[in-house]
């Protein structure tokens, strides 16, 4: 048997060395030994995926398809894809060969960033933003380059943020709006400047809009309907948040064709293809759910409004957030880093909550707090984070 | 009615208690516009009570019965079905009356102690009615899911308590 002591630590690649766990798990590990825990660290939907698109998913099993689809995805699930994005956010995209079902949206920022990231190259990762992004680069060698944003900018990006860190090395940019963790938004107006400059250095766009049906404020601007940035884009999106189904890990990809085909290379190789059961729910949900995922829309709407308009209250400012479901507040004027502010918050008053560092650039000084709860949990974590904030002034 | 106002509304039909404040918060208005807005619906009738959904079932207090009844009826002319609507709904036993297509005209909810007092409503009060041709009564074995709500509801949160 093979101590943990003598397994030799050579034989792990250098990559897989250079990257660090994810600062989420210590969270989860204390808040899960826990009772009595209201959770606000939770990245996803709290809706269960709808009946019919459940059903559906029986029914698939019940006529028995259960065997491998074709690699890209089923292609009535292409098509009511590429229909949908088309409808939705005006982007075009043929479903024969520019669309890939991925397992869930991180295989396919996963598979983008394989196709295209040389050793060496920079890519440039708008933070804060979901914890995946950085660490991915890494494993292939690209060289993970952060660019702030911060609560003064509502947690856009700037332009000029951006084209500062440009070198001759950079081979792209990965973003996302509404952005986890902040949930922040950009509008056509707000990305007008940053396609200037995606144009200008002639940059390849990771564009990861999986939130973007969850947007409060106005309609989702999709990057690549933005003349100019469908040929350098590579739309990643899926089914988790909006349609509420995270667990069924479904994702897909949209790209120009020679984009597509090189993803799906991997894709074939590493996955072969998504599974066929999650594939028959996601048609169900994308051809017949839209009705139900507006429901779902409203409601985080009006918990968004409830939450941080509390927030604000209680005395942490808090921009307000135009999409996905996480509120950003800043705890700054309680003198804790986010890290130890956490803590407490869960020691404390036992409510979970995600430290900003862990976000990357941007991130410190705030905490992630997921609104996505029902209202009675989000009044009570309003008590305890105002009882929780007098005490620690008072000293 | 605005977007808002359905919003109200929506919300209200599934809590009716809910307090001034959260509604304002949600909605995003005003608490005073928020109670006029509910004055408003109350004064035209939009809203017409608030009542709690109980399981009673749960508690030990006097059994109720619950029956549903089809009915054929011949309509009057002139009124319809509406005279003979009413003489039915007036009951204070008839919790629910609705007029339908297909196989029978009205069906009418009733609510009892026993069987056996629903039965002696049907064979006294309602079969006796001239318009009423025959009825059918059909009695609830248990309540699964009433107004929109499970009433043994297994939904829990199934959810780990942090995830990125």
């Amino acid at each position: 048997m093979t101590s943990l002591q003598s397994f030799p630590k050579n034989k792990l690649s250098d990559a897989v060395q250079r990257i660090k766990p994810s600062g989420i798990r210590r969270f989860f590990d204390l808040a899960s030994t826990m009772d009595n825990v209201i959770s606000l660290g939770v990245g996803e939907p709290d809706f269960i995926t709808p009946w019919n698109v459940r059903e559906a998913s029986i029914a698939s099993l019940e006529r028995g398809l259960t065997s491998y689809t074709a690699n890209a995805g089923i292609i009535e699930l292409r098509t009511a894809i590429a229909e949908y994005l088309h409808t939705s956010f005006h982007t075009t995209y043929n479903p024969e060969s520019e669309v890939v079902v991925t397992v869930g949206a991180s295989e396919g920022i996963d598979l983008a960033l394989r196709a295209t990231i040389n050793p060496g190259d920079e890519v440039l990762i708008v933070e804060p933003s979901f914890v995946s992004y950085a660490p991915l680069v890494s494993l292939i060698g690209g060289i993970p380059i952060s660019v702030p944003t911060s609560i003064e900018n509502d947690f856009k990006v700037s332009a000029d943020e951006i084209e500062s860190r440009i070198t001759n090395k950079t081979k792209g940019i990965l973003i996302s709006f509404p952005n986890n963790p902040t949930g922040s938004v950009m509008d056509a107006q707000d990305l007008k400047a940053c396609v200037d400059v995606f144009l200008k250095h002639d940059l390849l766009v990771f564009s990861d809009e999986i939130y973007a049906e969850l947007t409060y404020d106005g309609k989702h601007v999709s990057l690549p309907s933005i003349e100019g940035m469908w040929e350098r884009t590579i739309l990643i999106s899926g089914f988790s948040k909006a349609f509420a189904m995270t667990g069924w890990r479904l994702g897909y990809l949209a790209a120009p064709k020679h984009y597509a085909e090189a993803m799906l290379k991997i894709h074939q190789y590493a996955m072969m293809c998504a599974s066929t059961m999650a594939q028959y729910a996601a048609l169900e949900a994308i051809t017949k759910g839209q009705e139900e995922m507006k429901e779902m829309i409203v409601s985080y709407r009006q918990r968004r409004n409830y939450f941080v308009k509390s927030l604000r209250e209680i005395g942490l400012q808090c921009h307000m957030p135009g999409g996905a479901f996480y509120a950003f507040p800043s705890i700054t004027s309680t003198g804790f880093t986010s890290e130890e502010f956490a803590e407490k918050l869960l020691m404390e008053e036992r409510v979970a909550v995600v430290p900003g560092s862990v976000f990357g650039a941007g991130g410190e000084g705030h905490i992630r707090c997921s609104y996505a709860t029902s209202m009675t949990q989000l009044e009570e974590s309003i008590l305890r984070i105002d009882r929780f904030l007098n005490s620690h002034t008072k000293k | 009615m605005t977007n808002k106002e359905k919003e109200l509304l929506l919300l209200l039909e599934n809590e009716g208690r809910m307090p001034l404040d959260k509604l304002a918060k949600m909605i995003d208005l005003s608490e005073n516009e928020i109670s006029t807005m509910i004055q408003e619906f109350e004064k035209k009738k939009v809203i017409l009570g608030y009542s709690a959904i109980i399981d009673w079932s749960k508690v030990n207090t006097t059994e109720t019965v619950t029956a549903m009844i089809d009915v054929k009826v011949t309509p009057k002319r002139g009124v319809g079905f509406d005279e003979v609507a009413e003489r039915i709904y007036r009951f204070k036993e008839v919790k629910a009356l609705y007029l339908m297509s297909g196989t029978y005209d009205l069906s009418v909810v009733i609510e009892g102690k026993s069987m056996n007092e629903i039965a002696k409503f049907v064979s006294d009060k309602l079969s006796t009615l001239d318009s009423v041709l025959s009825t059918t009564t059909h009695f609830q074995l248990k309540k699964y899911k009433h107004d929109g709500v499970v009433f043994e509801d297994r939904d829990e949160d199934h959810r780990i308590v942090v995830s990125p």
